[in-house]
């Protein structure tokens, strides 16, 4: 309670924002006050979404080259820049899930594009509004939303798999890079949750073993909150 | 744009006029390492608009290209001064665009998703202010997918708008790019902060730079918003009270500046709206010199450059660069001049320039 004024007015964008994880981001961030963008396909899922938390929706395909700047351009210029991006769209690959020699090529092609192009083509369009942020707030943060299939090898998990790897790899590599503008990269793993992606991979899980999103959404913040008090002691010294 | 021309730009050059009038000839990759340590270097991360329109005037069925300007209230995507082009597209050079259809105030345009309404003429008949019906994220949602950024004629490829951010662009409240900053990446910030050259940025509303109209070009740039932050104001008085160097990287940059800085030399943190122009006989009080593109005379960008410069040495450098086969327009080559020693400024605050 004592820290909501770290995510307090926060400009805060979600991809995939209108389902599982990313949907209980929103309503998280959005209820302790956030300024929020989030993106997703459906059009009607964003304006239902918007609607419902007061977050500013964005339809776009993360996987689309050429909706990538049009949704970067509505993100800051509707939050008039940008603290935190939230990497969370993703896709998983052939449905129902496939050996890599039965996965069609196409499948693996469009699960890079999504998970990891997305991921980039978003952060590098964002960039520079993230740097900024962090020149004049003292600090930004890119989370990438991972999971343990990008450490372990699970069969019939390796379009996503290599996909959530590569992620995490770009990750690191980003987060020692982009340091010394103080802009910070976290992969985050939330754990097998209850989520319609979920659905989809293991239709017959046992849902009461799994995660609940909302827990996983309050994990995210948590983490944010812990990187950005330390961005406020930056900004101190910095202009002391 | 074509990955030949991305090339292209990594083998850009840079011609280096320093306080002394000594001019250089280097490759733009010398950039990281052109600086002295405890110079500090201010960029415009003003992102692009697709500020290019095109679609029907509804009462005529003519088709009609807008070209957004300048804003009528900063970032208020809802309300532009904007420029009407008739038929024709951006390969034919804008001097060269047909007129558009008779304009009257309360005029309907179909632009794609978007429906403007001319307010009022400005006194030239493809001057207007336009409003654009609906929310504000509504209609920035419908610039962002149906605009496309102003387009060159001389660029046979249309440009995107990744080919008009610069690595540094944020907020998207630029016209078209600020397109010194494309030298700019973040190898060569990070190059100079290990050197001790200071970087720090300012966010300008860089307007329309051609209107293809004489009497009309009489008008620019436009009043343009700017936003200096916090950090960079201190920063710039800090270095000015150290009499340290300020390098501009860009027109947009010295008129923010220099608008902002106050008789005692002092930049002022937070909003403000730069108005008319700077150029023979203005007095620099904040900046000591400029990193720009490759300018001709008679162009607004030129005339700024005699803040810096005679009109002989600028003469002089401007024809070196022609000989010198340098590329002129908003991707080509730079040049970085500094205020030269004994130029109409900043004796005023009894310097001299540095040696």
């Amino acid at each position: 309670m004592q820290n909501h004024i770290a995510i307090n007015g926060l400009r805060v964008a979600v991809s995939g924002g209108t389902s599982g994880l990313g949907l209980a981001l929103v309503r998280r961030l959005t209820a302790e006050g956030a300024r929020v963008a989030f993106v997703a396909r459906s059009r009607a899922a964003v304006e239902q979404i918007a609607q419902e938390t007061g977050a500013l929706g964005i339809a776009g395909d993360i996987g689309c080259k050429a909706d990538i700047y049009p949704i970067a351009l509505q993100i800051t210029g509707n939050l008039g820049g940008l603290d935190v991006l939230i990497n969370n769209a993703s896709n998983l690959g052939p449905m129902p899930l496939a050996l890599l020699a039965d996965t069609e090529c196409e499948d693996l092609e469009r699960t890079l594009a999504v998970n990891v192009l997305g991921a980039f083509r978003l952060t590098k369009a964002l960039f520079g509004a993230l740097a900024a942020a962090a020149r004049n707030q003292g600090g930004a943060l890119v989370f990438n939303i991972s999971s343990d299939a990008a450490v372990n090898a699970y069969p019939g998990w390796g379009a996503y798999g290599a996909s959530k790897a590569a992620l995490r790899h770009l990750t690191a590599i980003w987060a020692e890079e982009a340091k010394a503008d103080r802009v910070g990269f976290l992969s985050f793993d939330p754990g097998d949750m209850d989520t319609p992606l979920h659905a989809l991979a293991v239709p017959d899980a046992d849902r009461s073993t799994l995660k609940r999103p909302e827990h996983s959404a309050a994990e995210i913040v948590e983490a944010m909150r812990a990187h950005l008090s330390s961005r406020v002691e930056h900004f101190v010294e910095a202009h002391a | 744009m074509s990955a030949a021309d991305r090339s292209e730009r990594r083998a850009a050059k840079l011609l280096t006029l320093d306080a002394t009038g000594r001019v250089r000839d280097v490759p733009r990759t010398e950039l990281a390492s052109l600086f002295t340590p405890g110079d500090l270097v201010i960029a415009n991360d003003a992102a692009t608009l697709p500020a290019s329109l095109r679609g029907m005037h509804e009462r005529s069925g003519e088709p009609i290209e807008i070209r957004l300007a300048a804003w009528v209230a900063a970032a208020d995507p809802t309300h532009f001064v904007a420029l009407a082009f008739g038929a024709g597209d951006h390969r034919l050079s804008t001097e060269d665009r047909a007129a558009p259809p008779p304009l009257l105030s309360g005029d309907r345009l179909c632009l794609g998703p978007l429906i403007a309404i001319i307010e009022r003429r400005l006194g030239h008949p493809r001057l207007v202010v336009l409003r654009f019906l609906g929310e504000r994220h509504t209609v920035l949602g419908g610039i962002a997918r149906h605009g496309r950024p102003v387009q060159y004629a001389y660029v046979a490829e249309p440009l995107a708008l990744w080919d008009v951010w610069t690595r540094i662009a944020g907020n998207p409240l630029a016209f078209e790019p600020p397109s010194a900053g494309f030298v700019l990446d973040w190898g060569t910030l990070g190059a100079w902060r290990r050197r001790g050259v200071g970087f720090a940025t300012l966010t300008h509303a860089a307007g329309l730079s051609s209107t293809g109209d004489p009497a009309l070009d009489l008008q620019l740039p436009f009043a343009e918003p700017f936003c200096i932050p916090v950090g960079t104001a201190a920063a710039v008085n800090r270095a000015k009270s150290e009499g340290r160097r300020i390098i501009a990287v860009g027109t947009t940059v010295v008129r923010a500046l220099e608008s902002s800085g106050a008789a005692d030399g002092r930049v002022r943190a937070g909003r403000g709206v730069a108005r008319g122009r700077l150029g023979r006989g203005s007095r620099l009080r904040i900046v000591n010199a400029i990193l720009t593109g490759v300018h001709q005379a008679g162009e607004s960008h030129f005339e700024l450059l005699h803040a810096f410069a005679d009109e002989e040495t600028l003469n002089q450098i401007a024809a070196l660069a022609e000989a010198r086969g340098y590329r002129p327009h908003e991707f080509g080559d730079s040049m970085l001049i500094e205020h030269q020693v004994g130029a109409p400024s900043q004796r005023g605050l009894g310097r001299a320039g540095r040696a």
